[in-house]
Formats: structure tokens, C-alpha cells, sequence
């Protein structure tokens, strides 16, 4: 591979040499840089920039020159509601349903996830056997794409599916889960913690084996209980790795599309419909194309997730200094 | 015996809250593996025994005979009642309720037979029927294409230009690297999620819409790269490229030849990365290819799903071949993923 690569990287040479005689060798630093910036330039801060004029304009062109400027009517139409708790009452109630939705979702899945991982966590941190092996049983599920998470689960689910057959021979009857609202969300729950646990267990597991030993030995000599171990010793200390956890958790549950639209596709009606999927259809999916009301959206939800990256940051740069 | 089942390597016995441990670790094991597992089995399943209820745990086929006179070969059943109770049929045809029967051994002589009085025979055999029809009736190689090829171009592409800013990040002082450093903190916090509607036009003006490089040429510079990279070039020391320069090295001679060697731990757990979120891609790809012959795997998969009836045999086949890079690729390099995924954050 590198041999075959190498003829390639000495035609690259000459071109770079060239510049480097030219303007110096610490300006080359720009040419390594150029691809990159270039890509990063056009691919995200472009569009973030467009995105506004997107937001401020109304009508279906995708060209904004084609498009009549409508200031802020897009964010108006967005937030209009009479009860913010009820979609109902809202100009666009689907929105309103995927704010609600999402933030159920994120609520219930954290919960969940956080707890699981840190038990599994606790549990692989013991003395066991073939821990390796179970850590990978854990983990692997998080390698797995979206869409074959959402077949996988959807074929068990399905109507003649093994949690129906299961049922039946247990002597109850068989039930459409995915089309009754309530199992359709709380199977998304408990799907999107299936799939990511692996991932944050491992987090906290590193966490956990970053705790040194020997508090641990002087809490042996003290005779402390292990309840009182793991309040006193282990939850403060792993603190941090836990809050790391939560935001992460938190920027990728309110990102979360691609399992549950091909899981349930959003249904039934608008019950699993979280915020990426809300942008999706209102953009792409079908006509009306409205790319004004999908980027206003967009800009709300990249509010939140600056802020909690920011969180996010603050915290990694506070534990990697403490 | 119980005392051997128990005893640990500290040649303690087993506590009580070891046994539960131990308990909900299996308990893990089916729930993780179980679904996994039984979407494998499955796709081995004719379509027949997918429409099978209560599903069997593992796949049958029932026995077919060759009987002389019939062109294809005949479904066996045994009888369970009337004259020829106990004894194995042939069925050549079925008419309602009624079933029209042969005994291989006098296939002569058509035997009418209540639907209800006979069992299917049938033994335990993985059936590939729904790996074929895939091959056969879709187009599964060209979808294998478009993600080998989005993912091998999409990494070789993320690999190199990533380690190129890496390497001046981290080796040059030059005016300006602390902009460019907060730029690609800035990118972190911008994922492709909340500018779906500018990419799309900026993407379409560059005429990538339904190509595959539309889906390739956005996400290949990665923030998380750069930092990966540059992060691990850090601990390069500075006196193995002064001296490379000495010795008339040129710069890029010593990207080439010098660091990126060096940095090789580093742009493995980058490539498993890189390789990982291509294969598995789906929202961007989903938006920018809308024809169907420039579809991913992902896309595919989604597509075969209808809304009310779907193809399941052929859908547990692809879904099995999908996975099976993934798992193969995680088998054999368990720990660097583990780590990367570990350090970096997941993306």
C-alpha cells in the first residue's frame, strides 16, 4: 500500500518544494492546512452562514436569489402557540409534538442509559471472569449501523414477530406494538439505549479503573460497608467521568434520526417524531419543500447543542486541569 | 462438585453478590447478542417458515422427493390419520381443503387427502433461497459498491488531508494557529445535523446531488481527525525533524516519510473510525442520493422497508450481509476500536 502510494507523494514533492524555497518553510504550514480549511470553509461555515439567509426567507426555491426575504416570519411561525405545553395549540403542532417528543425521549433515555451503564460498569469492574468477553457483548451493538438496529429490533416487534409468538405460546394475545403510540415511543426508548449503552459504559468503566486503588484499601481498613464505599468514594470520584457521560448523552439523544426513522419512520402519526426527523420532512422528504421552516428550526436546535458543547468542553478541559 | 464450581482463582468462595453479577452478565449476553442472533437465523429461513406462527427458534426446511412421472421435486408429508396413517407422501397438488397425494413407491396412483390429516416432515437446514433471490432479483452488488466505494475513497481521502493539517498543527509555529485551532474546536460544535438545508444547496450547486462524491467530499475533513492526529503527533520529538532537515529533507518529505509512519497507532484508530461512520451513514447520504442506483446499503435497507408489507426474506438476508464487514472488522480488531471510541468521544 505505501509503496504503491509512494510514486504518487514524490510527484506531490516537487510542487511543495517549489513553495517551500519560495515563501518559506513556515508559510508551508498553510498549504498542509489549505484541503481541510477549504473543506471545512465550504461544507460548515458556509452553510452555517446561509443558513441564516435560509431562515430569513420564505417560498420553496432552493435558490435564495429566487427567494422573497420574510424576516424573522419563519422563527414566528415556529414559536407561535398559545400553550407551549400543548402542541395543539400552536401554529405548527408537529413541531411542537417533536420539541415535546425530543425531550421526553432525551429525559427517559438518559435515565435509563446512565443507569444501566453505570451498573453494568460497576459490574465489569469487579473481579469476574472473562471480562473482556463480556465487555465486548456490551460494546458491539454500538458498532452496528442505525438501520440494521432499527430491522433487527423491528423483526422481533413485528406483528408475527418472536415477542408475539413468545406471548402467545405464554398464553396472552398477540399485539401490534409499533403501531399503538405509547409501546411505539417506549420501545424507541429502550432501543437507543440497546444500541448506545456499550458505548458509555465503557466511558464510566474507564472512569471507574481510574480511581486509585489504595482510597479504596483505606476504606477496607476503616471497615466502611460497600454501600457506603460507593456513596462516600466511588459516585464523588467518578463524578467528572458522569457528567462527561450526561452531556454527551444529552448531544446525541437530541441529534438522534436515523434508528427511529427506520424503526417506526416517525409513527404512528407524529408519536416517535423527534426534532432531526421534523427538519427532514419539512425540507426534503416531500413537497411543499419549505427550506426556510427547516433551516429556522435547524438554527433552533443548533442553539442548544452549542450550548451544551460548550458545557461540554468546559467540563473536559476542568477535568483534564483537575 | 459445588465446591469446585465455586472456588475463584483467590481461592475464596463465591459471595452472593458474585452469583448475581455473574447472573445479569448473561442476562446481558442474550438481550445484547439474542436479537442479533435471531435476525441471523432467520434470514436462513425459507418463506415458508417466515410465515411460520409462533415463529421456531431455528430454521426448517421441509423434505422434498424426486418421484418419477413429476418434473419437480414433491413436498413430503407424513399422514396422521385414515389407511395410510404413519406412512410418508408425496403431495402433488392441493385443492382446498382436499390434497391430492402419490406413494413414492407407487407414484402411479393419486390418493385424495384431507388437509388436516397430514403433517409436513421437515428437518433442521439453513436455507439460502433469500441470499440468491437477492443476488437474482436486486440489485445488491451495485448497493455493495456504492458503500465500498464511499467508504474506502471517503477514509483514504479523511486519512490523508486530516494528518496534513495535524502535521502543521502540531509542528509549526506559525501566526494564526491559534485561529485555526479555535476554527476546528468551532466545527465541533456544528454538526452536519443543523445545516442540512445550506449543505444541501451548496452541495447541489457544486452538482454533487446523486453522486457519490456529494456524499464523500463533505464529511471528509473531520475535527475529530485533526485532533486525534494531532494530539499523538504532539508527543513526536521536534529533534527527529531537525535533524531529517539537516539532512536536506524537504517538508513534505517529512509528512511523508517521518510522520506519518510515526503516527501510525493513531491513524489506525482514525481509519476504524472513519471507516465506521461511512459504512454505517445514513441522513446525508439519505438526502443527497435520491435515485436509487447510486444507493448505499443503508439506504437500501431503508427503502425495502414499506410501510405495510414488507419483504422480510429478502431484508434479513441484506441486513446479514450488511453486518457482516462490521462484525468481522470488530473480531479482529476489538481493542483499537474500543480505545478510539474511548478517546475520541465517538465522533
Amino acid at each position: 500500500m505505501y509503496k504503491l502510494i509512494s510514486p504518487l507523494m514524490q510527484l506531490v514533492d516537487w510542487p511543495m518544494r517549489a513553495f517551500q524555497s519560495r515563501f518559506g518553510q513556515r508559510r508551508l504550514a498553510w498549504v498542509f492546512l489549505a484541503p481541510n480549511l477549504a473543506l471545512f470553509g465550504l461544507f460548515v461555515f458556509l452553510p452555517v452562514i446561509l443558513n441564516f439567509a435560509y431562515a430569513m426567507t420564505g417560498s420553496e426555491h432552493i435558490l435564495l436569489r429566487d427567494r422573497p426575504f420574510v424576516g424573522a416570519q419563519n422563527f414566528a411561525q415556529l414559536t407561535n402557540c398559545k400553550d407551549y405545553l400543548n402542541p395543539n395549540s400552536c401554529q405548527l403542532d408537529v413541531f411542537w409534538r417533536a420539541v415535546h417528543n425530543t425531550v421526553w425521549f432525551i429525559v427517559l433515555q438518559i435515565g435509563f442509559m446512565v443507569g444501566f451503564s453505570l451498573l453494568t460498569a460497576l459490574i465489569l469492574n469487579r473481579k469476574i471472569r472473562a471480562r473482556g468477553f463480556f465487555r465486548a457483548v456490551f460494546f458491539f451493538p454500538v458498532l452496528l449501523s442505525p438501520v440494521v438496529v432499527a430491522l433487527v429490533w423491528k423483526w422481533i416487534l413485528q406483528d408475527q414477530g418472536a415477542l408475539n409468538g413468545v406471548l402467545s405460546s405464554l398464553g396472552y394475545q398477540p399485539y401490534n406494538w409499533l403501531l399503538d403510540p405509547s409501546w411505539a415511543f417506549g420501545f424507541s426508548v429502550f432501543l437507543t439505549v440497546w444500541f448506545h449503552m456499550g458505548f458509555y459504559t465503557l466511558i464510566l468503566l474507564a472512569g471507574l479503573q481510574a480511581i486509585p486503588r489504595d482510597v479504596y484499601e483505606a476504606a477496607a481498613m476503616d471497615a466502611a460497608s460497600p454501600w457506603r464505599v460507593f456513596r462516600k468514594i466511588t459516585l464523588p470520584l467518578l463524578m467528572p467521568t458522569m457528567i462527561v457521560v450526561l452531556v454527551l448523552a444529552l448531544i446525541k439523544g437530541v441529534q438522534t434520526f436515523d434508528e427511529l426513522y427506520a424503526f417506526t419512520g416517525g409513527g404512528p402519526g407524529s408519536a416517535t417524531t423527534l426534532m432531526i426527523q421534523y427538519i427532514y420532512e419539512t425540507g426534503f422528504a416531500g413537497a411543499p419543500r419549505l427550506f426556510g421552516l427547516a433551516a429556522a428550526a435547524s438554527i433552533l436546535l443548533a442553539l442548544v447543542l452549542v450550548a451544551l458543547t460548550a458545557v461540554q468542553l468546559w467540563v473536559t478541559r476542568r477535568n483534564a486541569n483537575g | 462438585m459445588a465446591n469446585f464450581l465455586t472456588r475463584t482463582r483467590g481461592k475464596e468462595r463465591l459471595h452472593w453478590t458474585d452469583w448475581l453479577s455473574y447472573a445479569y452478565l448473561l442476562f446481558g449476553v442474550v438481550v445484547m447478542f439474542g436479537p442479533v442472533l435471531w435476525l441471523a437465523l432467520s434470514s436462513f429461513k425459507t418463506e415458508a417458515e417466515l410465515q411460520h406462527y409462533p415463529p421456531r427458534l431455528l430454521p426448517y426446511i421441509q423434505k422434498t422427493e424426486k418421484i418419477p412421472g413429476y418434473d419437480s421435486a414433491l413436498p413430503i408429508f407424513k399422514v396422521t390419520k385414515g389407511a395410510l396413517a404413519g406412512q410418508e407422501v408425496a403431495q402433488v397438488r392441493r385443492i382446498g381443503l382436499v390434497a391430492q397425494v402419490v406413494r413414492p413407491d407407487e407414484p402411479g396412483k393419486l390418493v385424495k387427502l384431507p388437509i388436516a390429516d397430514r403433517k409436513p416432515v421437515e428437518h433442521v437446514a439453513l436455507a439460502t433461497s433469500n441470499y440468491v433471490k437477492l443476488f437474482k432479483r436486486f440489485d445488491f452488488l451495485r448497493f455493495l459498491w456504492n458503500s465500498t466505494f464511499i467508504t474506502v475513497v471517503a477514509t483514504a481521502i479523511t486519512l490523508v488531508i486530516n494528518s496534513m493539517a495535524a502535521f502543521a498543527l502540531s509542528k509549526y509555529a506559525f501566526r494564526g494557529r491559534g485561529t485555526v485551532m479555535a476554527l476546528v474546536i468551532g466545527t465541533l460544535m456544528i454538526p452536519q445535523t443543523v445545516v442540512l438545508v445550506p449543505l444541501f444547496l451548496v452541495v447541489r450547486d457544486l452538482g454533487m446531488i446523486n453522486s457519490l462524491w456529494g456524499v464523500i467530499i463533505p464529511g471528509a475533513a473531520t475535527p475529530t481527525g485533526v485532533f486525534l492526529l494531532r494530539q499523538y503527533m504532539l508527543t513526536i520529538p521536534d529533534e527527529i525533524l531537525d535533524a531529517a532537515r539537516m539532512d536536506n529533507a524537504s517538508e513534505w518529505k517529512i509528512y511523508w516519510r517521518i510522520i506519518l509512519p510515526l503516527s501510525a497507532p493513531a491513524i489506525a484508530v482514525l481509519a476504524i473510525l472513519s471507516i465506521m461512520w461511512r459504512w454505517n451513514d445514513f441522513l446525508w447520504p439519505l438526502i443527497a442520493l435520491t435515485q436509487s442506483k447510486f444507493f448505499t446499503l443503508q439506504l437500501a435497507l431503508n427503502s425495502f422497508r414499506g410501510e405495510f408489507n414488507t419483504d422480510w426474506a429478502s431484508l434479513l438476508a441484506m441486513t446479514v450481509l450488511t453486518l457482516l464487514p462490521i462484525v468481522a472488522v470488530f473480531a479482529f480488531l476489538q481493542k483499537y476500536i474500543a480505545t478510539g471510541i474511548a478517546t475520541t468521544g465517538g465522533k
